[in-house]
């Protein structure tokens, strides 16, 4: 009975919960490298333009001005280090009382030119590129008058870009990490949350078909409810099995009752009839009778069968104490037609696994047939063997066989073989061995035996 | 000889006839009907034509004008005329530096990523593909009896010493005149207060100033002057085997080396062949072809005296105009003394 | 024999005492487990016949009391379930064996005679004619010294003429108290077992007659 989950389930609660998380991750690895980025670019502008700054300012700071001019000497090592982060382009210029002296005239000016060393800072487009230009002023005296001096150093910021670039690349690199990481960590704490769910249905899995206790198994506060509703389902089930049981027992017992007080009165009668007609009735409806009750007794002895193969309770079940068992429960049948019933291969014991009420009511079936079809005074063995990991119980007969009738024929339903006319039989008895053979993976023949009988053979999986 | 240029081109009628700069040499090389590209530089025709040769040999289909002008007219060509060259060549490294800083230099894709070191490069616009020592030059007869200079000290105290044998007979560059000779004559400064005593001893023995590095080879050969100082070096190397009196300086406190630089101009029509032609400089063939004339960029080589002239924006300090009428104004006063 | 039938429906249970009253066997009847108590207090049975399923409870449970109570009396369960299940836990509770109704009264005596044969048996049991002694627990004849062993359908055979010596039983009441009603019997299969037993007796005073165009009789002179 195997259902195809997926098909009966809709979308996994796991699938979606790791989805969630690895959204959040995404999330957070798209807002990490944002916030790398954005951090790193102003870093790396404050850091471009304290080191501008400084620049301009040390060339303001070493104008001097004279008696018949401004002194300017521009460092070398200034401008070499302007250079170095980025190899930046680098554009300087020096007015002096609102005229250049020197540097690029063009340079553009601020929109509110600076008030003091302390370096103002803009951006501009100049040539073919954009600079970041740095404005410094200051005042000089100059032949005892004083003069006010602009300085403007202008730099590209293309080591800059390089550097953000770079920056952006490892912020997108370890926004990608994060998330590689997320995946496992995901799959992990989902696993870690569904894992209770898992290790509830193993353990109800793992039960026999037989076992219908409560569900006790410690679970977290969330599964209380399903646990709950399990264990209601389970009691519900455990109710109509219960009564799935008792009623194959109560039928029995409300259909053979009668038909025994039935059997009894007509044999009471028989006893006491003289009439040959009367008796010849009397006869009938015993027969009639019984052939009810065995009827009544091989249809739910089929039900039994179905019902239990449908739930297979596995038990190490032997062979050979099984057999003499109902070797001893036929016993005074077999002595009141003078047969002889006896076991071979008894002396070890013969172990196969499945359900002992099926593999009896198997056994039992093939001896009652064997009984039924045999002629007074002759023999019926069952005898037990082992053949290729199976185990075999045979039960042969020396009756009137098979005359021709194939092994499907006599296994369907209701079908009797064409020479039991006068013989009593629901035609059931061979189904239900047949059905037992298929339901614990074995196997059923019957064979006609050299000399006459039959030998039926059922083979099951060797423990 | 640079005006008979001029009038040949002018007589040649060629396309040059428009250009507003001065040149000293035009040469084209390969095939007459082949479509030609244009390399600007100040590096002699005769020293070029070999790596010239071997990048047109691979290259049969394409021709080559080769134009030699002075750093200061390479500088005003580009600047100033905006002159259509695919590659522009140049030792003062100064004047090139400010040309890519100000924007005039494109983008360049350099294809042997591991064979320019850092301070060799400024950016993916301007490559030096040749470092040149700037060695002092002795002849060996002037010296006679004296020992050779190994240091500026060990010079200064030389000429302080024989003041007669050196007095007219010690040459340098003239740099209000030479774009090569003032950026030696800067980094010397930058580098030791020594120079600017040097300059005065020179000063004072009435040293000669020339505009170029081969006529001061040419007057040491001649007998006419004893000693050159700031001579770049390979101009000096390719004279040597024919001048065995001609002994070749490199001072040990330190001796500037110089970076030939190229780039290809932004306004550049055939920039990728210019871009091929620079790749060709600085793959390890042409570095092979060059080595025999210009030496070539070999980091591994540096010996540790040498100090080379990094590209990068300090460059730019010397060639600010109050900057170099101070320093200019510096060396006149230690070149005339009273 | 004196058997205690215990079976709550009282049609089935007046009929069992009636056909094993007609054997000349003597029967008390309890509808309960209670009356069952009550019958078992005041005699004593040679075997108890008990259902499982009555209405004051599980003849299993009362059969598992008496034997704990030390009652050894022979039980045979009449069942009305065919699951072996229930056969087996009827055994586990002290029975001597079971039979599935409706039984044959056939059937029925033959696992009275088994169950009592394991028992040990009545003391009574041995009945005495003519000049033989009879053992249906045993299935033996004795005359003079010899014994001489019944096979089941000359016991049965016998058991019912000696019921009631003298008396003639046509073929067919012989027939239909020897087979079962579901075998066919053919015409001469009692004159087979009446000569077989014939056979078994010779020796003796005690003769088989036939009567002709009536049946037998067990006559002894």
């Amino acid at each position: 009975m195997k259902h195809d989950i997926a098909g009966v389930f809709g979308a996994s609660l796991r699938r979606k919960m790791v989805l969630q998380l690895l959204v959040v991750a995404a999330c957070l690895a798209v807002l990490l490298y944002f916030t790398i980025r954005s951090t790193a670019d102003q870093a790396a502008e404050a850091t471009q333009d304290a080191i501008l700054g400084a620049a301009t300012t040390s060339i303001a700071e070493q104008l001097r001005g004279t008696e018949d001019g401004v002194e300017i000497d521009l460092a070398y090592a200034t401008f070499s280090m302007l250079g170095a982060i980025g190899q930046d382009r680098l554009f300087y210029r020096i007015d002096i009382s609102g005229e250049t002296v020197t540097g690029y005239d063009d340079l553009p000016l601020p929109d509110d030119p600076p008030t003091s060393l302390a370096a103002s800072f803009y951006t501009r487009d100049y040539l073919d590129a954009e600079l970041r230009i740095a404005a410094v002023a200051r005042s000089m005296v100059v032949a005892g008058r004083s003069v006010p001096v602009l300085v403007l150093v202008g730099q590209t910021r293309m080591g800059q870009a390089v550097i953000a670039d770079r920056l952006a690349n490892r912020a997108a690199l370890l926004g990608l990490g994060f998330f590689v990481l997320a995946v496992p960590l995901s799959l992990l704490s989902a696993g870690s949350v569904f894992n209770p769910i898992n290790r509830l249905a193993e353990a109800v899995g793992r039960r026999g078909p037989r076992d219908l206790r409560p569900v006790r198994h410690p679970a977290p506060r969330e599964l209380a409810p399903l646990i709950g509703a399990l264990n209601g389902f389970v009691a519900r089930l455990r109710g109509a099995l219960a009564q799935t049981e008792t009623f194959i027992a109560e039928a029995a017992h409300h259909i053979r009752t009668p038909l025994s007080t039935v059997r009894t009165q007509a044999e009471i009668a028989l006893r006491q009839s003289e009439s040959e007609e009367t008796r010849t009735r009397l006869r009938a409806i015993i027969r009639a009778v019984e052939e009810s009750a065995r009827s009544a007794s091989q249809l739910l002895d089929h039900a039994m069968v179905l019902y239990r193969s449908d739930q297979l309770e596995a038990e190490d079940v032997d062979l050979v104490e099984l057999a003499r068992h109902v070797a001893r429960a036929f016993g005074p049948t077999a002595e009141l037609k003078e047969l002889s019933l006896h076991l071979q291969g008894d002396d070890a014991p013969l172990m196969t696994r499945g359900d002992r009420l099926l593999i009896e009511s198997a056994l039992r079936n093939l001896v009652d047939n064997a009984i039924k079809y045999s002629p007074p005074e002759s023999e019926v063995v069952i005898a037990l063997s082992q053949a290729a990991g199976m185990a075999v119980v045979e039960v042969r007969d020396q009756g009137r066989g098979l005359s021709g009738a194939t092994m499907p024929q006599l296994a369907a339903r209701f079908s009797r073989g064409g020479n039991v006319a006068d013989v009593v039989g629901s035609g059931l008895g061979l189904t239900i061995v047949t059905e037992v053979a298929a339901a614990l993976g074995g196997a059923f023949r019957l064979t006609p035996r050299d000399g006459g009988g039959t030998c039926a053979s059922l083979s099951l999986p060797q423990r | 000889m640079r005006q008979l240029v001029i009038a040949t081109a002018l007589i040649l009628g060629l396309a040059q006839a428009a250009l507003g700069f001065e040149i000293e040499d035009e040469r084209r090389f390969g095939p007459e009907t082949a479509p030609e590209f244009s390399v600007l530089s100040t590096t002699d025709t005769a020293i070029f034509a070999p790596i010239i040769q071997a990048f047109l040999a691979d290259r049969p289909g394409i021709a080559l004008r080769y134009v030699v002008a002075s750093s200061q007219e390479v500088f005003r060509a580009i600047r100033e005329e905006q002159a259509p060259f695919d590659l522009v060549i140049s030792s003062a490294m100064d004047l090139q530096m400010k040309l890519a800083n100000d924007g005039f230099a494109g983008p360049f894709t350099l294809e042997f990523a591991t064979s320019v070191p850092e301070w060799a490069h400024w950016r993916d616009r301007l490559f030096g593909f040749a470092l040149e020592p700037v060695v002092l030059l002795a002849s060996r007869k002037a010296m006679a009896g004296l020992e050779m200079p190994r240091t500026r000290r060990d010079l200064i105290d030389l000429l302080r010493a024989n003041p007669e044998r050196f007095n007219g007979r010690i040459a340098t560059y003239d740099p209000h005149v030479s774009g090569a000779g003032y950026l030696f004559a800067t980094q010397d400064a930058r580098q030791t207060d020594a120079f600017w005593r040097l300059a005065e001893v020179m000063g004072r023995l009435n040293a000669r100033l020339y505009c170029c590095s081969g006529e001061m080879i040419n007057d040491l050969e001649a007998g006419k002057i004893a000693l050159a100082y700031n001579v770049v070096g390979s101009y000096a190397a390719t004279r040597l085997p024919q001048a065995p009196d001609i002994e070749m300086i490199e001072l040990e406190d330190f001796t500037v080396a110089l970076l030939r630089t190229g780039f290809v101009p932004r306004n550049a029509k055939s920039a990728a062949l210019g871009a091929e032609l620079l790749n060709f400089m600085l793959s390890p063939e042409g570095q092979a072809v060059g080595g025999g004339v210009v030496p070539p960029l070999d980091q591994a080589a540096l010996r540790p005296h040498l100090r080379p002239i990094r590209l990068d924006p300090g460059l730019l300090v010397y060639l600010d105009r109050i900057k170099r009428m101070n320093f200019l104004g510096e060396w006149d006063a230690a070149m005339t003394q009273p | 024999m004196r058997f205690l039938l215990v079976e709550d429906n009282a049609e089935l249970a007046r009929s069992v005492c009636d056909l094993l009253g007609l054997d000349g066997h003597g029967v008390d009847w309890a509808a309960n487990l209670a009356d069952a108590a009550d019958c078992l207090a005041v005699a004593s049975y040679d075997l108890i016949l008990l259902d499982i399923m009555l209405p004051d409870g599980d003849g299993r449970r009362f059969l598992n009391d008496r034997r704990r109570g030390g009652d050894e009396t022979p039980v045979i369960v009449m069942t009305a379930r065919s699951a072996v299940s229930d056969r087996v836990t009827v055994l586990d509770s002290g029975a001597d064996d079971y039979i599935t109704k409706p039984f044959d009264l056939t059937e029925l005596e033959a696992r009275v005679r088994a169950v009592l044969r394991r028992r040990g048996g009545a003391a009574q049991t041995v009945r005495r004619y003519g000049d033989l002694s009879f053992n249906p627990l045993t299935a033996t004849v004795t005359i003079g010294a010899e014994a001489r062993d019944l096979r089941n359908r000359e016991l049965r055979l016998f058991e019912i003429l000696l019921a009631a010596p003298d008396r003639i039983f046509s073929k067919d009441q012989l027939c239909d108290r020897l087979f079962s009603y579901a075998e066919t019997v053919s015409d001469n299969a009692i004159e087979v077992y009446v000569g077989r037993l014939r056979k078994k007796l010779s020796g003796s005073q005690v003769r088989i007659e036939t009567v002709r165009g009536l049946g037998y009789r067990l006559t002894t002179p």
